[in-house]
């Protein structure tokens, strides 16, 4: 059995998507781990209404930072941030039309993603009641680029990258770029172009873990972090 | 100009059986101490419109850690951008269960995004908005869609809170208030929409000490101005004791969750 990736290494290989200057929302789980990769000068956003912060506190030793910790500077994830030269405060309006406005890029887990660029992202498993639909509409249709970190296949093995969605739509057709603990896949007009695998697998394994159809790539090559 | 400091119980008299109640939960900016005072009012059939409804567990409730499900038995609907409402450690999950299947409670769910554009809405009294976010979506369900230089638009209707319970960092004794961090959030946006506001606050000072320039919700979308109470789990001086009580006791649960996991079972 070939290793897939570490959550650690998905988030690392995701942040080299970022360059100095961009704006970015990271979501909750893999994606806020992005943040301790991200390049200096990468102004990373959170919706309810910081720009621009420094590194979150490490919650496992979060005794040792009381001195420093601001409590009422939090991201999304409830994660406690530090402050950075340039950082901003805002209300929720402003936050959502800056992440509607076409100048963030956001990287978000998922569920599901198909060869169109559909995305699932926003659980309905509680029985139908109540949906976690939460920032994930606002943040995939506004977004300058759209990229989904996830695992390849779901805990029972069932392909995530699908020709069409089976869970519940959140944004139709936006995904740029999806990485995975197996592989990097670009989303064009035609389909999904695999671009890299993870060390040791080779283009066949991959597209056998995936339902929807890959090309490959002419200069396929292994992931780098 | 009156002053309008009060007490909580005296602010939330002022609610009244089946009024729309509007809410910040998401951490900093929650006014936990004002939804403490809800909570022990008479008020019932209460729609609660809030960016979080997420259960706390029963131990940390006991400890002052509270969440908008606090009032549930006073709730009859809710309307959320993001929910977490099945935890095997939160007794509100049952209740919540029976509850929607009896049809006593209602759960609307909205992007996050429309929440905040709807309240904006109501805070301009318009008659409604056209949004393009959620086509093809459970939000587009059951709503009018009108395409626009074609686009494709959802019609949302704006939300105008009976009442808006906001918390800000520090407040004049006529209802100007100033925010701080992460906390300001949507508490500028319910004061603006909501036809009554009452604000908890930290601190409270004179007409003249805060500075005009750094005023972000001017007094008149404010009604009532609360101080919260030294002692209360919710003020300055307890809040991180308060916070690192919720912080110990996640990292405790996900550290059971990894032991199950490494045993091989389902976490």
């Amino acid at each position: 059995m070939k290793e897939k990736l570490t959550e650690e290494l998905v988030a690392m290989r995701a942040a080299r998507e970022l360059a100095p200057g961009d704006y970015c929302n990271l979501g909750i789980g893999v994606p806020l781990n992005c943040a301790n990769y991200a390049p200096e000068g990468v102004m990373l956003q959170s919706e309810n209404g910081v720009l621009g912060h420094g590194p979150p506190y490490d919650s496992e030793n979060i005794e040792q930072h009381i001195e420093q910790i601001d409590w009422d500077v939090v991201d999304a994830g409830m994660r406690y941030l530090s402050y950075a030269p340039g950082m901003s405060f805002f209300d929720m309006l402003t936050s959502f039309a800056m992440i509607r406005s076409g100048r963030l890029i956001s990287i978000l887990g998922g569920l599901q993603v198909s060869e169109q660029g559909d995305a699932a992202i926003h659980s309905l498993s509680e029985e139908n009641i109540a949906a976690k639909i939460g920032g994930s509409m606002d943040l995939t249709w506004g977004a300058r680029r759209l990229i989904i970190t996830m695992t390849h296949c779901s805990k029972d093995g069932s392909p995530k990258i699908v020709r069409e969605l089976t869970m519940p739509l959140t944004i139709k057709g936006r995904v740029n770029l999806i990485v995975t603990d197996m592989a990097v896949i670009e989303v064009v007009s035609n389909g999904l172009v695999l671009r890299e695998v993870a060390p040791g697998w080779t283009p066949k394994e991959i597209q056998e873990q995936t339902e929807a159809n890959l090309s490959i790539a002419p200069d396929v090559h292994e992931m780098e972090f | 100009m009156r002053d309008k400091v009060s007490t909580a119980a005296e602010a939330i008299a002022e609610v009244w059986n089946g009024d729309l109640v509007a809410a910040n939960f998401w951490g900093p900016g929650t006014p936990n101490y004002l939804w403490q005072a809800l909570s022990k009012h008479s008020a019932k059939d209460l729609t609660i419109c809030t960016n979080n409804y997420v259960l706390r567990a029963d131990v940390l409730k006991e400890q002052g850690v509270i969440g908008a499900a606090l009032v549930l038995s006073q709730t009859r609907k809710v309307i959320a951008a993001f929910s977490a409402i099945q935890q095997e450690d939160a007794s509100d999950s049952e209740e919540i269960a029976r509850r929607v299947q009896e049809g006593t409670l209602e759960f609307e769910s909205i992007p996050h995004g429309v929440f905040i554009e709807r309240l904006h809405a109501g805070a301009m009294r318009l008659g409604g908005i056209y949004c393009p976010v959620g086509i093809g979506t459970l939000v587009e369900e059951g709503r009018e869609t009108r395409v626009i230089n074609g686009v494709k638009y959802i019609f949302q209707e704006p939300i105008v809170p009976d009442v808006g319970l906001i918390s800000a960092d520090k407040a004049d004794k006529f209802g100007n208030l100033v925010y701080h961090g992460t906390a300001r959030a949507a508490n500028p946006i319910i004061a603006m929409a909501s036809k009554y506001t009452v604000a908890e606050v930290f601190e409270i000072v004179e007409p003249g000490e805060l500075e005009p320039d750094t005023i972000v919700t001017p007094g008149a979308f404010v009604d009532r101005i609360v101080l919260i109470p030294e002692d209360d789990p919710g003020s300055r001086r307890r809040r991180a004791e308060r916070t690192l009580t919720s912080i110990r006791y996640r990292q405790q649960k996900l550290a059971e969750a990894a032991a199950i996991a490494a045993q091989g079972g389902q976490a």
